[in-house]
């Protein structure tokens, strides 16, 4: 299948954003009739690629080619047009429109008297779902369907189009097996037909039982292109987390102490299960796992975001009760969100107002605020962390992401808490700031802190963290030290691929 | 979003394809929900009070009842697209008040005088639409503004006069109170209106593509459907469906002075909103929003009928927003609540 010309070609595609370079000269190709599975750790610029090809970023550099012709995609509705067509892993459908309009809402068939001919559409959408061998009604409206329904009708709406490439981003991620199994079957008969279908993925198992052909991504890099029968998941795994620098973190020694947050078969039905580890005072445990294997829905359980089915959480030795954020703060547990934006910064709001939000009844005396106590309190954090800033007034939005991080966790120390949870702090962040949040991880831990450090960079967990945890598909898969850990190790673990 | 190894897909999906029964049973079951508190209203109160069950006294609530729905068709189209039209209220008092004193100072003959109406309303619903699409201010906002202004307008061109019955051509007058078929004429416009607009937000590709627009833009902008052309589109047909009614507003009330019509935004948004249009878009029907008028229009009749004080026909009017839209939230949150159990995975 690797000798067929390809349809779709990206060639040399670079794409920056900001301080971070997601993708570096890229060039990839696929074949009509193949199944190529696209993989990466998360950060890869996996995400980025599908973006390209669904139109909605464009390249810096570099081009599109479809049939060799050199293509230029100014849209999402221009890739469409021009037969690629993205599965995203949050469908993207009217849920209010029946499942038939949806499939053919651009082209709706119409009747003598050029009104929608509801009977013709419906027997046009009957006839896509049979041929792909799917029981689906027709004439409901979107909003009651499952995930995995959803997504084979956004299948089903790339094949009214007649698009010849598919690309799948994730979307295996929020099925059940029987899910997976069916789709694998819609995909191969796709394949069969001559459609060219980009997987991505990082599931070991489901790439090498599915795909013909794999190429790996690390680093924004194309790193390698093979058939699935050439490499072994071994082998795959050692291409995405490469060799890297690992002493860029330097660790303070910190004297641990008591046992600070003890969780015990923390369960979130459906979401992770039977989670349970414990942090001491001036520990580090990091947290890996592949996203949506559990590690933010833990996260946001401890903070009382999320509500657990069963297990207990205790801080300090004493169980603790936590239904919301609030009573997180009250018993010392804080956590940093990895979307500072969406959930971390009032971006319109100055340095120190934010970094007051969660004690402002502290620092109110009748109803009022002491914007005084504000200011000198922000200045101090500010400058223990180093925010760079024209002062503490100055809004957040004028920051750098490395500064605006900075901010967000000056906002929680304010809180004095015993645990701090940190989801993915240097996402997003250059170089430099980046050691220099690490810089103040690591202190905070000298200071006697609990922390759980979320992280997807393998480096970054090798070289912060006491103990990692592993997660795979909700579980604990396994549990390292830190004289045990190597970036193979953790990742065919996260994967599903555990060393024998 | 992890894949549980343990849910048994086959209950599940029998499980689901009776949840996906019950939420299109729901969807259609709105305007079945009105028709029945509607029927229950009727038979309680009639048998309190003899005169409300009585032909004339049903024709007296749809006459009242008919230009609001007029104008409630126009509001749906808005509304379907996630938007919201605050400014019809002035533009039916501004079309009725202009209408009048065009005929009333003898510019225009009443044909004529209808078209610019007509027009007027229109070139309204333009200023609108422009003011959203093209200058991207909010709709609430935008005709939270043109409300103000083109009340102003009103107030600014009458001068503190006032149209009265004697100042009016006789065949305008006589249009509100002539018949169709035995049908008033006021009422068989809305019906036909209604009808057509009905037909074409299910029939014609358009009509499908405004629920697209407000069931999911962001999807809308990717099957490429010219959302802006759209819902300019909704706006200009509001601010003709105003203006028409302030046409047959001047010829059912005679007497119209600046003022007329304030405050029939909240009358016409209540009925959209009770009609079981939802007021995110994406989805309602036109026959809801005027089943959604009537029923509001039949309980102020049965209040006054009984002689409740204006406080409590206030109070009832909003009792029955909340109750109808706090019933509609709920159980869509309910069925969603279950869906995302059983649905995600």
């Amino acid at each position: 299948m690797t000798e067929s010309t390809p349809v779709l070609e990206l060639v040399g595609v670079s794409k920056r954003f900001g301080a971070v370079e997601a993708l570096k000269d890229v060039s990839l190709a696929l074949a009509a009739g193949e199944v190529h599975a696209l993989v990466g750790e998360n950060g890869a610029g996996k995400s980025t690629l599908v973006r390209i090809l669904a139109g909605v970023h464009r390249p810096d550099t570099g081009t599109l080619k479809l049939d060799g012709h050199e293509l230029v995609l100014r849209g999402p509705a221009s890739a469409r047009d021009h037969g690629i067509a993205v599965i995203h892993q949050h469908p993207n459908l009217f849920p209010d429109l029946e499942v038939a309009e949806n499939l053919f809402i651009g082209h709706l068939p119409r009747g003598r008297l050029g009104g929608v001919d509801w009977r013709e559409l419906h027997r046009r959408a009957d006839e896509l779902f049979a041929s792909l061998g799917v029981a689906q009604k027709v004439n409901v409206p979107v909003r009651g369907l499952s995930v995995a329904d959803q997504q084979l009708v956004e299948i089903a709406k790339a094949l009214s189009t007649e698009a010849r490439v598919l690309v799948m981003d994730e979307p295996t991620a929020a099925l059940s097996t029987h899910e997976v199994e069916r789709l694998f079957a819609i995909t191969r008969q796709l394949r069969d037909r001559g459609v060219a279908v980009l997987f991505v993925d990082h599931r070991m198992d489901e790439v090498f039982e599915i795909s013909d052909r794999i190429s790996v991504l690390r680093d924004g890099r194309h790193v390698i292109t093979a058939a699935a029968s050439e490499l072994t998941p071994d082998e795959t795994i050692r291409h995405m987390v490469g060799r890297r620098v690992e002493s860029l973190y330097p660790k303070e020694e910190a004297t641990v102490g008591e046992v600070a947050l003890e969780v015990r078969g923390l369960t979130r039905k459906g979401v992770f299960n039977d989670v349970s580890f414990e942090v001491r005072r001036g520990e580090i445990v990091g947290l890996a796992g592949l996203v949506g294997a559990g590690r933010t829905e833990i996260a946001r359980v401890l903070f009382g975001i999320d509500r657990a089915d069963a297990g207990e959480i205790s801080v300090l030795g004493k169980r603790v009760t936590i239904d919301n954020p609030t009573d997180a703060m009250r018993h010392g547990v804080v956590y940093v969100p990895e979307d500072r934006h969406e959930h971390g910064l009032v971006l319109d709001f100055s340095i120190a107002s934010n970094i007051s939000l969660p004690i402002v009844s502290k620092l109110s005396r009748l109803l009022v605020m002491d914007r005084g106590r504000e200011r000198d309190l922000a200045t101090d954090y500010s400058k223990q962390l180093q925010v760079r800033s024209t002062g503490v007034g100055q809004s957040v939005s004028g920051l750098s992401g490395g500064n605006q991080q900075k901010v967000v966790i000056a906002k929680w120390l304010a809180t004095r808490p015993t645990v701090l949870v940190l989801d993915e702090p240097t996402h997003g962040v250059d170089i430099g700031a980046k050691a220099e949040v690490h810089r103040i991880i690591s202190q905070l831990a000298a200071q006697g802190m609990a922390i759980v450090l979320i992280s997807s960079e393998l480096p970054e967990l090798m070289g912060m963290a006491d103990r990692v945890l592993v997660l795979h598909e909700g579980r604990v898969a396994v549990a390292f030290d830190r004289d045990a850990l190597s970036q193979e190790r953790i990742m065919a673990a996260a994967t599903g691929h555990p060393e024998k | 979003m992890v894949r549980a190894v343990e849910a048994p897909a086959s209950s599940n999906l029998a499980g689901r394809i009776g949840l996906e029964r019950t939420l299109a049973l729901i969807a259609r079951l709105r305007e079945l929900g009105i028709l029945l508190a509607l029927a229950v209203i009727v038979l309680v109160v009639s048998v309190q009070t003899p005169v409300f069950f009585t032909v004339s006294n049903f024709e007296q609530i749809l006459l009242s009842v008919a230009l609001i729905a007029i104008v409630a068709v126009g509001q749906t189209t808005v509304v379907l697209t996630r938007n919201v039209d605050l400014s019809v209220g002035s533009v039916v008092g501004l079309v009725a008040f202009v209408t009048g004193d065009l005929l009333k100072e003898h510019v225009l003959g009443v044909p004529a005088a209808i078209l610019a109406g007509c027009l007027l309303g229109l070139g309204l619903g333009v200023l609108n639409g422009l003011i959203i699409t093209l200058g991207r201010v909010p709709a609430i906002v935008a005709t939270l503004g043109t409300l103000n202004i083109y009340r102003g307008l009103a107030f600014l061109i009458a001068g503190g006069k006032q149209v009265s019955v004697i100042d009016l051509p006789k065949s305008y007058l006589q249009i509100a109170s002539s018949s169709v078929l035995g049908v008033p004429t006021l009422i068989f416009s809305a019906i036909v209106i209604a009808a057509i607009a009905a037909y074409l937000l299910r029939y014609s590709r358009t009509g499908r593509q405004l629920y697209a627009i407000g069931s999911n833009p962001a999807a809308a902008e990717v099957v490429g459907i010219p959302s802006q052309r759209l819902v300019f589109g909704a706006f200009v047909l509001c601010g003709l469906l105003a203006g028409v009614a302030g046409v047959l507003w001047g010829s059912r009330f005679g007497t119209v002075n600046a003022g007329a019509a304030s405050g029939l935004e909240l009358q016409v948004i209540a009925a959209v909103v009770v009609g079981g249009v939802n007021i995110f878009g994406g989805s309602g029907t036109v026959v809801g929003a005027v089943l959604g008028a009537i029923l509001l229009g039949t309980i102020q009749n049965a209040l006054t009928i009984s002689h409740l004080s204006q406080f409590w026909l206030q109070a009832i009017d909003g009792a029955v927003i909340l109750l109808a839209v706090g019933t509609d939230a709920a159980i869509r949150s309910y069925f969603q609540r279950i869906l995302t159990r059983t649905g995600r995975r």
